[in-house]
């Protein structure tokens, strides 16, 4: 069938208050891997949704394989025609096994009743071809964030999708595991499937897509072959100007160490919920230092992020602050009354209060200082508070009583940096500050984290983004299985020689190390 | 412009209809707008609104509390037999069982609290079992019988007035005022809501989330002992079926005012409304000769309609 699999013509569609897409377009050819590029709030979300039958569109059609389609179609209706949407959040059923998560609703019948032996067959043939070993009958509450999007997308090709939409599917992924997602994807390619993928990883995007469509403000930008673009020009596209990224001056003058780390340790951790086991793990971190923490998803740096946060505990090991030893922290509200401060991995899950308000957000550690006889909250002195950091990190809100959930995420996590700022900390732990939020709020916050760093705090930043590290940090401390494989001053860093530290343990050439590595 | 018609329904949906059933019970009955007839309204509604003040907090943090009937009973029984035994034949007798009420409602909802929290079963399951537990504790400590002969001291705090208010519409407001205060001013309000809206989040924010949850289960056991207390003195005697089906009244009260049962979406303002909205709605059909039976079905009606229309309000954001 000659023609492309899906064309987008002049879609339209209003919110109360904004024009969400104003006359977008949309063309994908048949077998390509096509990229759909824009900050937040450039309409992107829109239109998968529309495309998915999630949303109606006041005006303009959407043409699959040249044939109209129905505006009032439900998601099941589209699914149907072979138009699958694989969302952040999955669709799956954790208690089911994977088989059954496969064909659910399509169960395959011998005699009126559900043929599990074939069910299963089938489905370990589908795994199979898409490369994928998973065993069908494990349940999918245990499988890794990485196996469970495999099976979405087997899911999808149980369906004979023609064309399958990815939303930031490499988001909460480890670079092992988007390797493997990027095979998959060339193997759907090779089978004529064609796919809309959506990232905020531009350098995915030369990696794996092979043309693209930018959106700004609702609006169609351009269309163009991703061999004849690079990385700096999808910014300035999406941007509309020029974004400059902080780089560090690598000569900022060392502060005194404001916290050490010695010897932590914590055993295989009985509650089951997947921590990966630290050993040994010593650290310091200097006044006015940003400081990184790189490794593999599974290295052990959330774990011990919550540990010195005291939000997990560990079995052995100290934590001085300042010289003085703190007594094993049982709980975050010691750490914060220690002087720590943590933005966690998960905004949404461990961050936000999302119904609540931004101002509410924004100062709920910080109420103390706010109340009168530490009771009474005082709101002028609270909105003053609220206004100083909105003006100071140009947080986009119409109001500081709009729920926290109706900002983009680059919004929701000055918000949350905002909240530790309040608090003054002497060490600012900043777990994956800029996943998911576009390039203009991630050079925003890079900037804010060196504007930190330059009054005196202690910044960790834990970052998935290795140029991210290199950009931004001092030092940075390479994590690998729970240990600390290395010490690298970013000076001299290069992302070779911190890859294999992370995947090998052991540097090709003498990296400063300040214990011997045991790899 | 139809957004800005749901939004402003949903906040004050419930207003509008209570202010039309004030309207419509009074144009089909003079007497139901009678001084005497609202009166009966609020001290009937003061009851189990003092309770539907502490149930508030119960379900901002994701909480229910089934107990509060019972409780109610217990509390008041507890109070009414211990008054009997030490301050027969004093005037006072009124202050051991106010204390005793109230310690027993602390203590209990204290204990659910705790089973919340340290032995972590689901709040439903515990005060499920509450619910029976203190109802048959009532009628263990006095053999199924009620306790009566109570001094006048005492019964002014069921049916005295000050200044024509009627002594529990006085406390109902007071009560009211404090939880709104504590609620809408407090620091412990505030966390309140967080733990509620997001556990994980409180926590890691400094707060001590047990500690909170185990607290708005004390606050809802003292007013339910409270409330005991002031339905016995109103009675003349505390029964052992007293307060039975109450805590459908206080959870539909709570939830009729616009709080989510999934927790931290809600307040102490739309609770009072839910709570006379309860009261006028049951006083109406009685007056209107609607019999008991229907009227079960038409309050049942109206605690599903006002969900269902938050539920449609928020999917229309």
């Amino acid at each position: 069938m000659p023609g492309p699999v899906l064309e987008v013509r002049n879609v339209h569609k209003q919110f109360p208050g904004v024009k969400a897409l104003d006359g977008v377009q949309l063309m994908v050819e048949r077998g390509e891997v096509h990229a759909l590029l824009g900050e937040n709030g450039a309409g992107k979300s829109t239109l998968l949704k529309i495309l998915s039958g999630a949303q109606v569109p006041d005006l303009g059609e959407c043409l699959l394989d040249g044939h109209a389609l129905d505006p009032a179609d439900t998601p099941l209706a589209r699914q149907q025609l072979g138009l699958v949407t694989i969302y952040q959040e999955f669709n799956l059923l954790p208690f089911m096994s994977v088989a059954e998560n496969l064909y659910l609703g399509r169960e395959p019948t011998r005699h009126g009743v559900i043929d599990w032996k074939g069910m299963r067959t089938k489905a370990r043939t589908m795994l199979l071809s898409l490369g994928l070993d998973v065993d069908p009958e494990m349940e999918v509450r245990w499988l890794s964030v990485a196996q469970q999007q495999m099976v979405e997308i087997a899911r999808a090709m149980t369906q004979s999708a023609k064309l399958i939409i990815m939303d930031e599917p490499t988001a909460a992924l480890s670079s092992r595991e988007v390797d493997v997602l990027h095979d998959v994807i060339r193997k759907l390619k090779a089978r004529g499937v064609s796919l809309i993928y959506v990232t905020h990883r531009l350098q995915e995007v030369k990696q794996i897509c092979d043309s693209f469509t930018v959106l700004r403000d609702g609006r169609y930008v351009t269309r163009g072959a991703v061999s004849d673009a690079d990385v700096k020009d999808f910014v300035r596209l999406m941007v509309g100007r020029d974004v400059e990224f902080v780089k560090r001056s690598h000569d900022a003058p060392a502060g005194n160490t404001v916290m050490s780390v010695k010897g932590i340790c914590t055993d295989r951790d009985p509650s089951g919920r997947h921590a990966t086991p630290l050993h040994d793990v010593s650290l310091d971190v200097r006044a006015g230092e940003v400081l990184g923490f790189a490794g593999l998803v599974g290295a052990g740096r959330t774990e011990l992020a919550r540990i010195l946060f005291g939000a997990d505990r560990c079995d052995r090991g100290a934590l001085y602050l300042n010289g003085r030893e703190l007594r094993p922290l049982r709980h975050p509200a010691q750490a914060i009354e220690a002087g720590l401060a943590l933005v966690p991995e998960d905004r949404k899950q461990q961050g936000c209060f999302l119904e609540q308000s931004v101002s509410r957000n924004l100062t709920l550690p910080s109420l103390k200082q706010l109340a009168f006889w530490r009771v009474f909250v005082n709101e002028r002195r609270e909105s003053e508070l609220v206004e100083h950091y909105r003006l100071a990190l140009g947080i986009r809100m119409s109001d500081a009583h709009v729920a926290i959930g109706t900002l983009s995420g680059g919004n929701q996590q000055k918000v949350l940096l905002a909240r530790c700022m309040a608090l003054n900390p002497k060490v600012l732990i900043v777990d994956e500050p800029t996943r998911g939020i576009d390039v203009g709020a991630k050079a925003e916050v890079h900037q804010l984290l060196c504007e930190m760093a330059a009054r005196g705090t202690a910044v960790i930043v834990i970052s998935s983004e290795l140029p991210e590290l290199m950009a931004l940090c001092d030092r940075i401390v390479v994590f690998r299985e729970g240990s600390v494989t290395g010490v690298v001053s970013a000076a001299d860093a290069n992302e070779a020689a911190l890859m294999d530290l992370m995947a090998v343990g052991h540097p090709p050439m003498p990296v400063p190390s300040p214990q011997p590595s045991h790899g | 412009m139809r957004g800005d018609v749901i939004a402003w329904l949903r906040r004050y949906g419930t207003t509008l209809f209570l202010a039309l059933l004030i309207v419509f019970f009074t144009s089909q009955n003079q007497r139901f707008i009678s001084l005497r007839n609202l009166t009966n309204i609020l001290t009937e509604g003061s009851i189990y609104g003092i309770i539907a003040v502490g149930m508030t907090f119960v379900i901002l943090t994701a909480g229910v509390d089934l107990a509060v009937g019972s409780l109610l009973a217990f509390a008041g029984m507890a109070g009414a037999t211990i008054a009997g035994l030490l301050g027969a034949g004093t005037s006072m007798s009124w202050i051991v069982a106010l204390a005793m009420a109230i310690l027993t409602g602390a203590a209990a909802g204290y204990l659910q609290g705790k089973a919340v929290t340290s032995l972590r079963i689901p709040p439903f399951i515990v005060t499920l079992g509450g619910m029976t537990i203190w109802r048959g504790a009532t009628l263990i400590l006095h053999d199924g019988a009620p306790v009566s002969g109570f001094d006048s001291g005492y019964r002014w705090w069921g049916t005295g007035t000050i200044l024509h208010v009627p002594v529990p519409v006085g406390l109902f407001v007071i009560v009211a005022a404090v939880g709104y205060i504590v609620q809408r001013y407090t620091r412990y309000g505030r966390h309140v809501y967080a733990v509620g809206g997001n556990p994980e989040a409180a926590r890691l924010n400094g707060l001590n989330v047990a500690a909170i949850v185990t607290s708005v289960y004390v606050i809802v056991g003292v007013l339910s002992g409270l409330a005991g207390f002031l339905q016995s003195a109103r009675l003349g005697a505390a029964e052992a079926t007293a307060g039975s089906g109450y805590e459908l009244r206080v959870i539909a009260s709570v939830v009729i005012g616009g709080a989510s049962l999934s927790g931290g979406r809600g307040g102490i303002g739309g609770t009072i409304i839910g709570a006379l909205l309860i009261g006028v709605l049951t006083n109406g059909l009685v007056i209107m000769h609607v019999s008991s039976y229907w009227q079960q079905v038409v309050i049942g009606l109206i605690i599903v309609a006002a969900v269902a229309f938050d539920t449609f309000a928020k999917a229309r954001r």
